[in-house]
C-alpha cells in the first residue's frame, strides 16, 4: 500500500522542527512511525508533509531528574522497558512498554508518538495518567509549557497539543518507599493493542491502604479514573476480600460511553474490567508492602 | 520531492534519489531486487517483513526508506556470507521450521531480535518473543524447536 505523495523534511532540533512546521502547513511530525505510516497507506490521512523528529538527538533517552524520571519524547518502547532508570523509580511505566506490540514494534515506536496519537487501546497514557506524569511541550515560538497527564488526554485521538506544538518529554515521578504500582493487560489476541488496560497506584501504611488510584484505558476513550475502585481499597488493608470487593465496583464507575468493537462488545468490557483491575491492584499491593 | 539516501544493505553500499513514501521494503524488493524480505498483511501485524536495522529488527512495511537513510540493513539474503548458512537458518532446515517458507525470513530475523536480547529464552519466552510473526503453516511447534535449536548452538544451551 502507498501512502499518498507528500514532502520529506529531517529535523536535527527542536527549534529546526518548529520552522519546518511554521513553513510547512498541513505538515505532521513524523516519530517512529508505528502509527501514522499505518494511517497514511489506509489514506486516512493526507499531509502536505513529514517531518522526521527522528535525528533529533535532545528527544531521546530516559533520566533521574527533579525527584522523577525525564523520559525524551523520541526513547522507543524498547528503551523503556529495559531502562534501569525507571526499573527503580517508576517501573509501572517499564513494565506496561514491555507490553506494547510485539519486538519490532517497539524497537520504533515512541512514547512521544504513543501519547501525541492517543490511541484508546494505547498502553502508556492509562499508566501515566495513574502515576501523575506530566507532559513537557514546546510550543511555537520557543515557549515551553506543562500539562498533567490527567488534563492532556482530551478524547479519542484528541489531546491538549496545540498547532505547531512538539511533545519534547514526559516526566514520572518516582514511586517512593510504600507506593506500589501496576498494570495488567487484556491484550487483543490479534494486534496486542489493549482490549483494556488497569492501572493502579497504592500507598500503604502500617498495612492500610492510605491512597490509591485506579485508571483504565482501552474500555474507554481516555484514561478514566475509577473512584468507587479507589474509595473503596482506601483505609483497607488489602486482603484478597477487600481487593475483591473494591473490583467489584468497577463496572459501576463505567457510566460514560465504552469502546466496543466485533472482538469485545462494550458491554463484555464493562463486566471484564473489574478482573484487571484486581490483578493490578493485588500486583501494586505487593509492591507497595 | 525526492529525497537523496545513502544505506548500507548486506554490507553493500547504496545510493539512490528515492520518493520519500517509499516504503523500505519496496526500497529493499523493488529497487535493489532483494526479495526475500516478503510483504504479507502490509500493516505491520505479520512479520513477514522484518529486516535488521543497525542490528535491531524492524517491519519494513512499516518504515520511510528516508527515516533510515545512513543506516545498515541486514536482510535474509545477507544474514550469512554467500552459500553459507548462519545458525538460525540452520536450525531452521534441521528442525523443519518452514514449510511454504514464506514467513520463514521474517521468522529468522526475529529470532536473531529475541536471541539478542534473550540469548537463552524459555519455550515461553519464544513463544511470546516471535508474537509479531505469523505462520500460516507450521503451527510454530517446528518453530520453536528451531528456535531453542539456533539458541543451543549459538550460545552453548537454551532451556
Ligand atoms: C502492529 C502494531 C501493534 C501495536 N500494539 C500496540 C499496543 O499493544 N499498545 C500500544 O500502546 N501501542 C501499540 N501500537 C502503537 C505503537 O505503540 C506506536 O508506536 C505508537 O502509538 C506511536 O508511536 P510512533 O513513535 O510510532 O509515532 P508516529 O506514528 O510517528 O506518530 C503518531 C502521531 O503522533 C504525532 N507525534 C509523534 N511524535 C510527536 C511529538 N513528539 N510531538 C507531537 N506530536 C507527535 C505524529 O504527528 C502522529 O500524528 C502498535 C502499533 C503497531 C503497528
Ligand atoms: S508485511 Fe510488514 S508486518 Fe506484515
Ligand atoms: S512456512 Fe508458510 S507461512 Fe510460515
Amino acid at each position: 500500500m502507498y501512502a499518498p505523495s507528500f514532502d520529506y523534511h529531517r529535523a536535527s532540533s527542536v527549534a529546526e522542527a518548529q520552522k519546518l512546521l511554521a513553513a510547512n502547513p498541513g505538515a505532521k511530525l513524523l516519530a517512529g512511525g508505528h502509527s501514522l505510516l499505518p494511517v497514511l497507506k489506509l489514506r486516512l490521512a493526507a499531509p502536505s508533509a513529514l517531518i522526521d523528529l527522528g535525528r533529533i538527538a535532545e528527544l531521546k533517552g530516559v533520566s533521574a531528574a527533579n525527584g522523577g524520571v525525564r523520559i525524551g519524547a523520541m526513547t522507543t518502547h524498547a528503551e523503556i522497558a529495559t531502562s534501569p532508570v525507571l526499573a527503580k523509580s517508576c517501573g509501572i511505566v517499564a513494565e506496561a512498554a514491555a507490553q506494547i506490540g510485539d519486538m519490532a514494534v517497539r524497537n520504533r515506536g515512541t512514547i512521544g508518538g504513543s501519547v501525541a496519537h492517543a490511541d484508546p487501546a494505547a498502553d502508556l497514557p492509562t499508566v501515566l495518567v495513574a502515576v501523575g506524569a506530566t507532559m513537557e511541550i514546546a510550543g511555537a515560538g520557543g515557549a515551553t509549557r506543562t500539562v498533567a497527564a490527567a488534563d492532556f488526554f482530551q478524547g479519542m485521538m484528541t489531546t491538549a497539543l496545540g498547532d505547531g506544538e512538539i511533545l519534547t518529554a514526559v516526566w514520572v515521578p518516582a514511586l517512593g518507599a510504600g507506593t506500589g504500582a501496576a498494570y495488567a493487560k487484556f491484550a487483543h489476541p490479534a494486534s496486542r493493542y489493549a482490549v483494556i488496560g488497569a492501572a493502579a497506584s497504592l500507598t500503604v501504611k502500617n498495612g492500610a491502604c492510605e491512597r490509591a488510584i485506579i485508571i483504565v484505558g482501552g474500555v474507554t476513550a481516555t484514561p478514566t479514573a475509577l473512584p468507587s475502585v479507589a474509595a473503596a481499597l482506601t483505609g483497607s488493608n488489602l486482603s484478597a476480600e477487600a481487593i475483591a470487593a473494591a473490583a467489584g465496583k468497577a463496572a459501576g464507575d463505567l457510566t460514560g460511553d465504552l469502546m466496543g468493537d466485533v472482538f469485545a462488545s462494550s458491554e463484555y468490557r464493562r463486566h471484564v474490567t473489574g478482573a484487571y483491575v484486581a490483578r493490578a491492584v493485588a500486583a501494586a499491593a505487593a509492591r507497595a508492602r | 520531492m525526492a529525497v537523496p539516501v545513502s544505506l548500507t544493505v548486506n554490507g553493500q553500499s547504496q545510493q539512490r534519489d528515492v520518493d520519500p513514501r517509499l516504503l523500505l521494503v519496496h526500497f529493499l524488493r523493488d529497487v535493489l531486487g532483494l526479495t526475500g524480505t516478503k510483504v504479507a498483511c502490509d500493516t505491520s501485524q505479520c512479520g513477514a517483513c522484518t529486516v535488521l536495522v543497525d542490528g535491531i529488527a524492524a517491519k519494513s512495511c512499516t518504515c520511510l526508506t528516508a527515516q533510515v537513510d545512513g543506516a545498515s540493513i541486514t536482510t535474509i539474503e545477507g544474514l550469512a556470507a554467500p552459500g553459507t548458512l548462519h545458525p538460525i537458518q540452520e536450525a531452521f532446515w534441521n528442525k523443519h521450521g518452514l514449510q511454504c517458507g514464506f514467513c520463514t525470513p521474517g521468522m529468522v530475523l526475529a529470532t536473531h531480535e529475541l536471541l539478542r536480547q534473550n540469548p537463552n529464552p524459555t519455550v515461553e519466552q519464544i513463544r511470546h518473543g516471535l508474537e509479531g510473526n505469523l505462520c500460516r503453516c507450521t503451527g510454530y511447534q517446528n518453530i520453536v524447536r528451531s528456535v531453542q535449536e539456533a539458541a543451543k548452538t549459538m550460545n552453548g544451551g537454551a532451556r
